[in-house]
């Protein structure tokens, strides 16, 4: 338990996926204006994360591993190269089908996140995520774990990025840097802040 | 232009309209600094010439043939299954580049780690073929990859350069500063090696730019206004 635990906050805090790794900036970037909308993406951000990194971590296990497919009988083959073409193409679909979903059984939900799904399906931090637990082979529970850690870090960090800019525009800012220009220096401060998390040993 | 003009454009390689989608966005619509695609693998792998280098000619690549390809069969998709399309083209020419790479150059592919996969979901990729080589023919879609590709290994050749020389006193391995330790005088800057730096330098990067080009400058939400009316604004 106490390992889960670890692994939790280290990919909250130590290990964010947008200030630490760069996943997933240009949407960070782009839709970070407005407080609400940032914690919508940042909620189905959270949502699809929980739901793919966990779905790929078993389609990986049970097909894909080299000696994976052994529970059918063939041994020796491994499919590891195809691990991009199934996680974006399962992303993709789990995409669409939670689309379906929640305009079909929550509207309510659906009007509030239906417009950030589209754009999920191509948010690097969703397939950075998937691709993190390839490489550092989580089993199954490690990989939930850690699908909603990464998931509610990056939320974390795009609500606090609008908070900021919420601020800022009222800010007088040199022309040059008006707009994307402050906005990577601001992202490149709350990142110094988040190294911080780094010395901490668990 | 290119339909007006018919079959005698396709001859001229070099002709205007080429030109322009292969120069244009280096600067006056360069894909990071002003379409703000692309961003998540420009900033992680640049602590080193090397691995920009060498990620930027992939994504140049993939950008280009991800682009003719679609373009070639853009009249056959249907318009609701057009990004799993997209996507699948894309997956298949990442897949092939990092084969490559795990082939040649193994070590740098360790060190790209997740980020040769990222090239996937790499906006400049996705928004090239959806703005651009959907609905235009396949040899300017894969100018247009080249251009956009070529923006974007500027920017991260600019942001390698500074990084690496000031965080390790070294460029692609060649020592360019004596750092103190060996006897030298330059105290390497550790915070270029950190991901701070990385958004710190494109910001400035931007600044620049929008310094030479004032039109690229965005528009404020809020203008902020002296009190003091007619007494010559600022105190």
């Amino acid at each position: 338990m106490e390992a889960y635990i670890s692994l939790f906050v280290k990919s909250v805090f130590i290990e964010n996926l947008a200030l630490s790794f760069f996943l997933g900036m240009c949407t960070f970037i782009a839709v970070s204006k407005k407080i609400s909308t940032a914690m919508g993406l940042g909620v189905a951000v959270m949502v699809v994360q929980a739901i793919t990194v966990p779905a790929n971590n078993f389609v990986y296990h049970s097909l894909l591993k080299e000696d994976a497919l052994s529970w059918l009988g063939i041994s020796g083959v491994d499919l590891s190269f195809l691990a991009l073409l199934s996680c974006i193409g399962m992303i993709a679909a789990l995409v669409q089908i939670l689309e379906m979903i929640l305009d079909k059984f929550f509207p309510a939900l659906y009007f509030a996140l239906g417009i950030f799904l589209p754009l999920i399906t191509v948010n690097c931090a969703i397939l950075g995520g998937s691709l993190f637990m390839i490489e550092r082979d989580y089993n199954f529970g490690e990989s939930v774990t850690y699908g909603i850690g990464s998931g509610l870090g990056w939320a974390l960090a795009i609500t606090v990025m609008a908070g900021v800019r919420e601020k800022l525009k009222y800010s007088d800012i040199p022309a040059g840097l008006q707009g994307l220009g402050i906005t990577f220096i601001t992202a490149g401060l709350m990142s110094l802040g988040f190294m911080a998390f780094s010395g901490i040993q668990l | 232009m290119s339909a007006v003009l018919g079959n005698e454009t396709k001859s001229a390689i070099l002709n205007d309209e080429t030109k322009k989608v292969l120069v244009e966005p280096l600067v006056n619509n360069n894909p990071i600094t002003l379409q703000v695609l692309g961003i998540c693998s420009a900033l992680a792998v640049t602590s080193q010439m090397s691995t920009s280098l060498i990620m930027a000619l992939a994504l140049t690549l993939v950008t280009a043939f991800s682009s003719a390809a679609i373009s070639a069969i853009r009249n056959h998709i249907p318009s609701s299954i057009r990004i799993i399309v997209q996507m699948t083209i894309i997956a298949s020419l990442v897949i092939v580049v990092d084969q490559i790479l795990k082939a040649v150059a193994y070590d740098v592919s360790k060190q790209l780690s997740v980020f040769v996969g990222l090239i996937i979901t790499n906006c400049i990729v996705m928004g090239r073929a959806e703005g651009y080589a959907m609905k235009n023919p396949p040899l300017e879609s894969f100018i247009d990859g080249i251009g956009n590709g070529a923006g974007y290994s500027l920017i991260l050749i600019i942001v390698a350069f500074f990084r690496e020389t000031l965080g390790s006193g070294k460029l692609l391995g060649y020592e360019v500063f004596k750092l103190t330790k060996d006897g030298g005088w330059y105290e390497p800057n550790g915070l270029m090696l950190l991901p701070p730096s990385a958004f710190f330098i494109i910001g400035i990067i931007i600044w620049v730019v929008r310094q030479w080009k004032p039109e690229q400058i965005e528009k404020v939400d809020y203008k902020i206004m002296s009190i003091a009316h007619g007494e010559g604004g600022h105190h």
